[in-house]
């Protein structure tokens, strides 16, 4: 067994009326089954209301299931009594960085969880050290986040998970209020987390470019997961993902393009670099 | 720009003061305070003095801006010495009309003048060389044992730090959400107070709107980083008193003492 998984998840928002009554019940998960292994880096895909930041809530037990069940390495969330104890297993990373910083020093921030966890002073210093330097954002250890650019303020947040020694990082469109610079710094940093520390990362977002360094790719679409598997295999049918309202990357699409044409290509070129050589036969 | 804000009058400087533990400048601010109202003699007031003078020194802040705290209370301050002069029954210096000055009311507003000044100054010293978050800390580990009595001191030193530090964001939103809404037509300048009040409407909703949602996503991200309040928590920063501090709480203590001894022996 993976270090998360699902089978036959659903989760439904209730709407209820003035009296408390369940009014209207809304599928925002259905029947989903994953098994994501240690040490992968997942991506999960779906425009807008796709039900993909309520399967996040579940990975880090901050939802529990109305159907089905999920497993955080090995243990089941509705099951665990201390659900605290689940979350510093999964970490997890908001969109809005403003809104997920609770210290007034960048330093102090990133020591929030591990106080929370109880660890002893000296040890919260050395992870502190540690995560910092691991995002590369120790020459500001000493800042006040409000004078941070988006980037680095969500790359404080990223350390103020992995200052808690998680196994798996979550990550709920981190780069959707970044400007291109902030969202490269960031994947840079996640991409490392996961080559060089091995930790497990979940990757959800809607932009295509963002999935292509990711083992593995799901596709989500009203609850459900439509399509998975490598990046190449999910590019290269670019008509169903146009059905699910996804833009494939610009160079994906030239190849589609161009093999539709009459070109002789392969299907599910991912980089400017593969598409030349392609090209260049 | 808004973002600028600093909070409190926190006065970065390398001193003694600075250095010391948030919880003995607050009881030092506390023994200061009681001894100005023990002192009731010139040569009381003259050794309270010389430990002000003395405390300004050490911190290293420059002298003007202890003064600036005093420009708050000028009003209260002409009040209380104007009314103690006219006010107080006793031999009379000077009759104008029905106002009578008497020299026991020139000593007690003199008094009173002394010892609010004291009071405010003695306190801005505190806040000029404590951060905001310094003090929090030391608030709650000192009113911790009220947690006997159920009072939910963690909780509120929380509450309170992040207070600060959603106070610039939340004050750069204010700018952002006006700026908008000026784009839209909204006048939050012209017309009389009840008009203006009235335009704030635009802005204040809003505002709350997006407080309301901040405080929901922030909640989310402390549950998501482990957070179970109070309860077996450890510090990144834990108090802990110096050398400076015991030194500190001697002179405090001999402070305090010589306050008594004043008193008792009334000079």
């Amino acid at each position: 067994m993976g270090i998360i998984k699902a089978f036959k998840l659903g989760f439904d928002y209730l709407k209820y009326d003035e009296d408390g009554n369940v009014q209207d019940t809304q599928r925002a998960v259905d029947d989903v089954n994953l098994d994501i292994e240690a040490g992968e880096f997942v991506a999960i895909l779906g425009h807008n209301g796709s039900g993909k930041s309520t399967l996040a809530k579940h990975l880090n037990a901050l939802l529990l299931p109305s159907e089905g069940t999920l497993w955080i390495d090995g243990t089941a969330t509705d099951e665990e009594p201390e659900l605290w104890k689940l979350r510093q297993k999964a970490g997890m990373v908001f969109q809005n960085p403003d809104n997920q910083i609770i210290g007034t020093v960048v330093e102090e921030d990133v020591g929030f969880g591990p106080e929370n966890m109880g660890v002893p002073t000296e040890k919260i210093w050395k992870r502190v050290d540690e995560s910092l330097q691991k995002v590369g954002m120790t020459a500001y250890r000493h800042h006040s986040p409000n004078k941070l650019s988006g980037g680095q303020k969500q790359r404080v947040a990223i350390a103020g998970i992995m200052a808690m020694r998680p196994k798996c990082i979550v990550l709920d469109e981190p780069t959707a209020m970044l400007d291109p610079n902030g969202r490269r710094e960031v994947l840079k940093a996640v991409r490392e987390l996961n080559q060089q520390e091995n930790v497990t990362v979940i990757l959800i977002t809607h932009y295509m470019e963002e999935v292509i360094h990711a083992d593995k790719v799901y596709v989500m679409d009203e609850g459900k997961i439509v399509m998975q598997g490598t990046p190449k295999e999910i590019f290269s049918q670019v008509d169903t993902l146009k059905k699910y309202r996804l833009d494939v990357p610009q160079v994906t699409l030239l190849a589609h393009e161009l093999r539709k044409s009459g070109v002789d290509i392969p299907e599910g070129i991912l980089t400017t670099e593969e598409l030349v050589s392609a090209l260049c036969r | 720009m808004l973002r600028d804000i600093t909070l409190g009058q926190y006065y970065p400087a390398n001193s003694v003061l600075h250095k010391l533990d948030p919880r003995t400048k607050l009881a030092g601010t506390m023994v200061f305070i009681i001894s100005v109202f023990l002192f009731h003699t010139l040569p009381g007031y003259a050794v309270a003095t010389l430990f002000l003078a003395a405390m300004i020194a050490v911190s290293k802040v420059p002298v003007k801006f202890m003064f600036k705290g005093l420009k708050a209370i000028v009003m209260i301050l002409m009040i209380t010495v104007v009314f103690n002069m006219i006010l107080t029954p006793g031999e009379v210096l000077w009759k104008l009309g029905f106002l009578k000055v008497t020299r026991e009311g020139v000593q007690l507003a003199v008094r009173m003048a002394i010892r609010l000044t004291y009071l405010v100054i003695g306190s801005s010293i505190m806040t000029l060389t404590t951060t905001p978050n310094q003090l929090t800390d030391g608030l709650e580990k000192a009113l911790r044992p009220l947690n006997k009595i159920h009072v939910p001191v963690h909780e509120i030193s929380m509450m309170m730090s992040i207070a600060l530090r959603f106070i610039p964001i939340l004050l750069e939103e204010t700018d952002k959400i006006m700026k908008a809404q000026i784009a839209r037509g909204a006048d939050f300048e012209n017309g009389n107070l009840i008009q203006k009040a009235k335009n704030m409407v635009p802005l204040l909703v809003p505002l709350f709107i997006s407080a309301f949602r901040r405080a929901n996503d922030l909640a989310m991200a402390m549950e998501a980083r482990c957070y179970h309040g109070g309860e077996d928590r450890t510090q990144m920063k834990p108090l802990k008193y110096a050398a400076w501090d015991r030194a500190a709480y001697g002179i405090l203590a001999a402070y305090l003492a010589v306050a008594i001894a004043f008193r008792v022996a009334g000079i």
